[in-house]
């Protein structure tokens, strides 16, 4: 169930990592940083709703 | 089986995370991150029977039910700050980790202190 997030994840990380190697070659270092922090925040906002999920699950589990 | 699951996801993500650590260093802490979440979402069901099955236990030997819910909540908050300090532990910031351990022990502690009263009331009734 969570593995299909794991290996979007993961797709992400390996397409960021290209396109970030392919951009120095072109000489563009800068835009190269930037693809890898869109692909950075994109990763984060998929991760950020199953952390609050969790947290509200053990919110409710333990009584907090 | 669900051991099965666990172990299977942990070991495809373990492989992942080796796979990527080269080529991008920042999404292994991604993928830890959702394991560790993913397994929690296997057991939550075997978790909530086990805290049913103790508060019904605690209710039939009437202990008072406010100490029950404190360990609950300790436990629930040992079990969160044991999650972030992990992860940051595997990125690489031992100094984090410890802050975040230090945050989750003060806090614990204030949870603990009323049920140290009780106990020092009692013993002081006892003795006195």
């Amino acid at each position: 169930m969570e593995i299909d997030l794991i290996l979007k994840i993961t797709g992400l990380g390996i397409l960021v990592g290209i396109i970030h190697s392919l951009l120095n070659k072109f000489g563009k270092e800068e835009y190269a940083f930037i693809a890898t922090i869109v692909g950075l925040i994109i990763a984060f906002s998929m991760v950020i709703g199953l952390i609050s999920r969790l947290f509200d699950n053990l919110k409710v589990m333990f009584r907090l | 089986m669900e051991i099965i699951k666990i172990v299977s996801l942990g070991i495809v993500a373990t492989v992942l995370i080796v796979l990527l650590k080269e080529i991008r260093p920042e999404f292994p802490m991604f993928i830890s991150l959702l394991t560790g979440l993913g397994i929690f979402v296997m057991i939550l069901g075997e978790l909530s029977y086990v805290i049913e099955t103790l508060s019904s236990l605690a209710r039939r030997v009437n202990i008072e039910f406010a100490y029950f819910s404190t360990i609950l909540k300790i436990i629930g908050m040992a079990y969160i700050v044991e999650f972030g300090a992990q992860i940051s532990r595997d990125a690489g910031q031992e100094s984090i980790a410890m802050k975040i351990e230090l945050g989750g022990k003060v806090l614990i502690m204030v949870l603990a202190i009323p049920i140290l009263l009780a106990l020092m009331e009692l013993i002081l009734k006892i003795l006195s």
